[in-house]
């Protein structure tokens, strides 16, 4: 047993106990953030350490410490660090329990660094449900209706997207007999070998298996908010404290996707029917799941809901990258590099979107987008980062989430998946009308008053940060972060 | 002669109980203890595969266990939320839990 290839995970499970203890002694409640955000540095301090080490397993081939679960410790690091700036000000405001709130986002980003790193599915079922655990209490943190509704809500439909999962992990580890990923990718190729003629669809060489995939597929699109399994998406994103709602959208859902790319990758990728049977439900949910996300956000009137509908559609492209992966011949880097460029550039983009929300709505004390008129005037600054983020979700240049579009569409269409392609273009054009409203109202429609909105030091860092972040990444990718050289860097 | 065919199939007759439980009651405890029969049915599902398909390897049984340590720290958390719900509503009818809605 090597612990230093876990010193990341410790360094936040210690921050998050000594956070809880120091709440009990310390009167000066900003400390704790302070405390925090120290433990995340370390934490990614220590993580940096293993950066292009031999790629290990450690723990009977439980974890992996190889890039591929650096990369996504550093990301989780760093949205948690960026929440805790967003917080700040609106925790100071609880009259109780600060030190708890600051656990919990350790914890979860403890859960969301294992779920990166795991390689086996005891250890996956485990790391999601300290996700999850940690998610349901800080969803119904304010305690008052909204907010205990959404969390109900997401409790209980969420345990049953554990459930499903858990019959689908059954089923593989029944089929295959092992629980290991590797392990099973090897148990996998010798029985569809064994029922060969590598043109059948391998639903019909092994279909318990098959089914057991296809449950996986569900209970992972709960978490990463996928059509049919979305509809707890709006009303959490509406009834959580926003800052939660921020580190739910981006943290939950790259967490999502780390434990798909990583399972799919290396466990369902061959033989190449088995990854072209997945590959093709991912594109199809993905269709489904980025045109109801846009179609019913048009209608919203609530921007926390919208943004919500609005990380369904981002899902659904994140999607095309997952079936480009599935679709390509296997061991080519052809999805992964682009899914990954667009989670980086999406966690920046949605985490200022909601950084600007937060300010502007702790001042406003309402979510509903007219009353966000005149902004522009008020707080040219915050309605500044606003509208680059809308932009940037919309997917237009100079803003990251063009970029982003281009890589995972280009690599799509080099995979047979064109027509893929031309609906989320379509999509995009949709999805345009409401974002591009939030700016309308934000710089066209008279302020309520002339009051200015403020904003705390922590929040203004945290917010300039994402905003250079993603114009960094739509003015300069090569520069920043290219899909070649992710794939390079990450070993793919 | 019990095979593991019988065990699938109540597995599965117990999941598909607990899945229609779930989605059809009203009641957010009667939710909770649909879902601890789907997690129910997969814990016999795992036992009996680890009995029948790898009898050497304790994987499947460990693997049950976990999930039943799983389970209880969910229910735990899910009652203190369905306390904190009935404190601010009076009630915990689904049907009435309804401030959001589309």
């Amino acid at each position: 047993m090597n612990f230093s290839l876990l010193m990341p995970e410790l360094t936040l499970a210690i921050t998050a106990v000594l956070v809880i203890l120091l709440d009990l002694f310390i009167k000066q409640k900003s400390w704790l953030a302070a405390v925090s955000i120290l433990g995340l540095g370390i934490s990614s301090a220590f993580a940096l350490g293993l950066w292009n080490g031999t790629p290990q397993s450690a723990f009977n081939n439980m974890l992996a410490v190889d890039n591929y679960a650096i990369f996504f410790k550093l990301l989780f690091a760093g949205i948690a660090i960026l929440v805790i700036l967003a917080s700040t000000d609106y925790v100071s405001k609880f009259q109780r329990f600060q030190g708890e709130y600051y656990a919990l986002i350790l914890l979860s980003a403890l859960g969301m660094m294992l779920m990166a790193s795991t390689t086996e599915l005891i250890t996956l079922f485990i790391s999601l449900e300290l996700v999850n655990l940690s998610l349901y209490a800080l969803v119904g943190f304010l305690k008052d209706g909204k907010s205990a509704e959404a969390s109900l809500k997401y409790l209980l439909l969420s345990a049953v997207a554990s459930a499903v999962l858990l019959f689908g992990m059954a089923l593989v580890f029944g089929f295959t007999g092992q629980t290991q990923l590797g392990e099973i990718a090897r148990s996998i190729q010798s029985t569809l070998a064994a029922g060969q003629v590598n043109s059948a669809p391998a639903v019909l060489v092994s279909p318990g298996l098959f089914v057991g995939i296809v449950l996986m597929i569900a209970g992972f699109g709960f978490k990463i908010a996928m059509v049919p399994f979305q509809m707890w998406v709006p009303d959490v994103y509406e009834g959580a404290p926003t800052p939660v709602t921020a580190y739910l959208s981006v943290g939950s859902k790259a967490a999502g996707f780390a434990i798909i790319l990583r399972v799919f990758y290396s466990a369902f990728i061959q033989p190449s029917n088995l990854g072209l049977d997945w590959g093709m439900i991912f594109a199809v949910l993905s269709a489904v799941t980025m045109t109801v996300g846009n179609i019913i956000a048009i209608q919203q009137d609530n921007i926390k809901r919208m943004l919500g509908y609005s990380s369904i559609a981002q899902a659904g492209y994140l999607m095309v990258g997952l079936a480009t992966v599935g679709l390509a011949p296997a061991l080519t880097s052809a999805g992964q590099a682009p899914l990954l460029f667009f989670l980086v550039s999406y966690s920046l983009t949605n985490l200022a979107a909601f950084i600007a929300i937060i300010a502007i709505t702790s001042e406003t004390g309402s979510d509903l987008i007219d009353d966000f008129k005149g902004m522009g005037k008020r707080s040219p600054w915050l309605a500044a980062a606003l509208t680059l983020a809308m932009i940037s979700l919309i997917g237009m240049p100079p803003a990251a989430g063009f970029i982003a579009k281009f890589y995972i569409f280009s690599a799509a269409v080099q995979h047979d998946l064109l027509w893929l392609v031309i609906i989320a273009v379509i999509n995009s054009v949709i999805s345009a009308f409401y974002y591009l409203r939030v700016v309308k109202v934000m710089w066209m429609n008279e302020p309520a008053s002339a009051e200015k909105v403020p904003a705390s030091a922590a929040l203004i860092v945290a917010l300039i940060f994402c905003s250079l972040g993603v114009l960094l990444f739509g003015l300069l990718p090569g520069l920043a972060m290219n899909p070649a050289g992710l794939a390079n860097m990450l070993g793919f | 002669m019990i095979g593991l065919q019988h065990f699938l199939i109540l597995a599965a007759a117990l999941f598909c109980i607990g899945l229609y439980g779930a989605l059809t009651k009203r009641n957010a405890i009667v939710i909770l203890i649909s879902i601890e029969l789907m997690l129910n049915a997969v814990n016999i599902l795992m036992v009996a595969f680890s009995r029948y398909v790898t009898p050497v390897a304790l994987t499947g049984q460990v693997f049950a266990i976990f999930i039943m340590v799983v389970a209880a720290a969910e229910v735990a958390v899910g009652l203190a939320i369905i306390i904190s719900i009935y404190r601010s509503r009076d009630t915990i009818d689904t049907n009435k839990i309804d401030l959001m809605k589309w």
